[in-house]
């Protein structure tokens, strides 16, 4: 079966479903809001459809592994910036839920490498958001609306993606000096990660360039950063200049694994003990941040706070899906729709 | 909060925002300066109350005619919001209000080493807050990115004239990336009042290269075999033969007059890897046939070559009193095509076309020069225009890559989109403006809601619009 064929096949199913649980590969189930019960699960159709290096960008059906894609990039000296923390991770299912990896700093964050996307709507219409080109700004931007909604909006089923050339070399270094004074000494680099005692750095680019800057930042050789691993796991984001103050609070906290990402404001948490992953989640809030459930806590709620903009959110929501039929559960959103000048209201009538 | 100072409604006022700098003309009811966020939020509260449309209008740069003011709609002018409120050069990240000019951002934060990374042509008097509007683009965009991705927070005021944070200065937002919808979305999801932005630090290498060839094809190919050989330059940019001259009339910057096209490539970040990349776009461009390869020994040099290309649009004046500047995009593959199709509609309407553009993003901006005088020849003008959209679009491509839809290409919309893509952004947008109210002529055309009946009038900026 073509692609084409498949997308209208998943819209239908979707259209005529009272409740839609959108499956990629499993990978991020746990992030965010638990999945529905008793839903209809839907898959979205795999395979390159178009590739052409030339124009860097390539088009995949949405259940495409992020192995498969890279596995067809590399092959022509390209890679597209998803990094997803697992590889079997469908492109789709990394883009529902959002997670920018750690070469952020350099590459961008995940919304950033979304050209075009195709989906299949709450009443089963396939629509197509955004264009096939590196640059667009004709109409709404629809991809980036998709770009972490969790299934809610729609369900993906085939993106146009923005590649870059493969870097030419890549190297980890590590410096026990202060994590912003390493970045501070660094032009791009693609990771700064911080544990607490060292900071570790992914510099890529060409090789002299890398080791220059190695050699100035004071960097030794290192392997690459592992980031942090256990039953709970989560996601802390804060302001970038808030990073290193949370890390020093999460550091005299026990049983906790970290690694925040400098200048970036996401730190990576892990723990065998939900009580700690809670903990954490409380010392991101007070410092104006919210901690993500990515893994485990089946206690903790998926986003630990009330969403901005909760009115806002709940109108888009409703404008895409007014049953609430899509992933059902996995974005809080408020049930009913607020009226408007329900968030924030002014005084009396200016005179003008 | 908006007294005489900061509303006038005198004929003059209005006549001076009538339009951008684009072709379409309105009129506003009134016209606002705030210069306060409360301000903004007053003004819209009027419109709400008053049943009234508004619009947002920057420095007026625009060319799609976003901020045309249809309607008579309340006219929200935010040159007055002017202050750089804030920079963290630890963090590289500024708070602006929405009237900061883009260069003078860049000028108030160079002795930190830093810049903003977005450089529309027009960035001596765009605002970053009409930047934000239309999703600006500009030369630097092709390795750094677009308005988009440089943009972090943006206070709004929403069209029901309540205020909201939408994105934050923190990596990742629970819920749906409002911020990234707003941005691009030309005024009709509310006004901007406060941005922040990444700011870059400056590369401390930085080399321009000018390759001139005898002929677009093979200047197109080197564009393709810069991008094939895993070279993305900080900026890569193409003039076509006339205007390459009409530049080199005007400026002087060394350009060779007897070029079919020229290249301007620059590439910049560490010395290694820039003196490698230099090496590479030396060797492809003279394997496509490059005539000369000429890498700015200097400064001087280098501000010299970019001159010339920034002088475009006034070395235009030279040739004709009136010009049309189109945006579209295509894959950069597709550009030897197109270009040749764009000179073979506007041949076939007896219209000079000249073009420099963003090839390295596949963004062209055939620019159509012409005497408004003479009569009959606005059809033309629009004639063409309207052709090499669908060119564009049947190569691949998109209706604009940087200036937006506004009121111009409104009604193109659906050469793109089908019926039900344009229902989800006429969907997205209503989320924001249920009632409607926010620069409501723009971007969709009449008929992107299912369900919504009527004929579709080829414009609705009513008489004089294209004068």
């Amino acid at each position: 079966m073509d692609l084409i064929r498949a997308e209208e096949e998943v819209a239908r199913v979707v259209g005529a479903a009272v409740r839609v649980d959108p499956v990629g590969a499993g990978t991020h189930r746990e992030v965010g809001g638990r999945p529905p019960q008793e839903a209809t699960v839907v898959r979205a159709p795999v395979g390159v459809v178009a590739y052409d290096a030339a124009d860097l960008t390539i088009t995949v059906g949405a259940g495409t592994t992020v192995a498969e894609l890279t596995e067809v990039l590399v092959s022509a000296g390209q890679e597209c910036a998803l990094d997803p923390r697992d590889p079997t991770a469908t492109v789709g299912g990394t883009i529902a839920s959002g997670l920018s990896g750690p070469r952020r700093p350099r590459v961008g964050p995940l919304r950033d490498q979304v050209l075009e996307v195709r989906f299949a709507t709450a009443d089963g219409r396939l629509v197509r958001g955004g264009g096939p080109t590196v640059k667009n700004v004709t109409g709404y931007d629809i991809p980036r609306l998709l770009v972490g909604s969790l299934g809610t909006i729609g369900v993906l089923t085939r993106v146009i993606l923005r590649c870059r050339p493969l870097p030419a070399s890549v190297w980890w270094g590590v410096s026990a000096d202060a994590p912003g004074a390493v970045r501070a000494r660094c032009l791009r680099p693609a990771t700064v990660a911080w544990d607490g005692a060292l900071t570790w750095v992914r510099l890529e680019g060409h090789r002299a360039d890398v080791e220059a800057e190695a050699t100035g930042a004071g960097l030794e050789p290192a392997g690459a950063c592992s980031w942090p691993v256990g039953e709970h796991r989560g996601r802390a984001s804060v302001a970038p200049g808030r990073v290193v103050d949370l890390g020093r609070a999460l550091e005299a906290m026990s049983g906790l694994r970290w690694v925040a990402e400098i200048g970036v404001g996401t730190v990576h948490v892990a723990t065998d003990s939900e009580a700690a992953l809670g903990a954490a989640r409380a010392e991101t809030e007070r410092r104006g941040g919210w901690l993500l459930r990515e893994a485990g806590a089946p206690g903790l709620d998926g986003f630990g706070i009330d969403l901005p903009n909760g009115a806002l959110l709940a109108r888009v929501k409703a404008a895409f899906d007014p049953t609430g039929k899509l992933a059902p559960g996995r974005l809080p959103l408020a049930k009913s729709v607020p009226p408007l000048h329900g968030e924030v209201t002014l005084g009396g009538v200016p005179a003008l | 909060m908006l007294g005489h100072a900061r509303a006038r409604a005198e004929p003059l006022e209005l006549s001076l925002y009538a339009g951008d700098a684009g072709h379409e003309r309105g009129q506003a009811a009134v016209v606002c300066f705030p210069a306060r966020g409360e301000h903004v939020a007053a003004a819209v509260d009027v419109a709400v109350r008053h049943d009234r449309s508004f619009v947002a209008r920057g420095s007026g740069t625009g060319l799609a005619g976003g901020a045309t003011p249809v309607g008579r709609p309340v006219l929200i002018v935010t040159t007055r919001l002017n202050r750089i409120i804030e920079v963290d050069v630890d963090a590289r990240i500024a708070w602006v209000e929405p009237g900061v000019l883009n260069l003078d951002l860049s000028r108030a934060i160079r002795h930190l080493g830093l810049h903003y990374a977005p450089d529309p042509s027009s960035q001596a008097a765009c605002t970053i807050g009409g930047n934000v509007a239309t999703n600006a683009g500009g030369p630097h965009c092709l390795a750094s990115g677009v308005t988009a991705t440089h943009v972090l927070a943006v206070d709004v005021v929403l069209p029901d004239a309540t205020m909201a944070r939408l994105g934050g200065l923190e990596p990742d937002q629970p819920g749906y990336d409002l911020r990234g919808c707003f941005v691009g979305s030309e005024g009709t999801m509310g006004i901007a009042t406060r941005i922040a932005v990444r700011l870059t630090p400056n590369p401390p290498a930085v080399r321009t290269l000018l390759l001139d060839f005898s002929s677009i094809d093979d200047a197109a190919a080197t564009v393709s075999g810069i991008i094939a050989a895993g070279v993305v330059p900080a900026a890569l940019e193409m003039m076509d033969a006339p205007i390459t001259r009409a530049v080199e009339d005007f400026v002087g910057a060394g350009y060779p007059r007897d070029a079919a096209a020229v290249l301007l490539v620059e590439l910049d970040g560490l010395e290694a890897g820039v003196a490698a990349e230099v090496e590479e776009v030396s060797r492809v461009g003279r394997a496509s046939g490059a005539r000369t390869v000429r890498i700015a020994a200097d400064d001087a040099e280098r501000e010299l070559l970019w001159k010339g290309r920034k002088s475009a649009f006034g070395a235009i004046a030279r040739i004709a009193p009136d010009y049309y500047l189109h945006d579209a995009v295509v894959p950069r593959t597709r550009l030897v095509d197109v270009l040749r199709r764009v000179g073979a509609v506007c041949a076939e309407q007896r219209l000079t076309v000249l073009n420099v553009f963003h090839a390295g993003d596949g963004n062209l901006h055939p620019l159509i020069a012409f005497d408004a005088r003479e009569p009959g020849i606005w059809a033309r003008v629009r004639e063409a225009g309207d052709e090499i959209l669908r060119a564009c679009v049947e190569a691949g491509g998109v209706l604009s890559g940087e200036h937006g839809i506004g009121l111009e290409k409104r009604d193109a919309m659906s050469l793109v989109f089908g019926p039900d893509d344009l229902d989800a952004q006429a969907r997205l947008r209503d989320a924001f403006d249920p009632a409607g109210r926010a620069n409501p002529d723009k971007v969709l055309p009449r008929g992107s809601r299912c369900g919504e009946l009527g004929p579709v009038p080829p414009s609705s900026a009513g008489e004089g619009m294209w004068i």
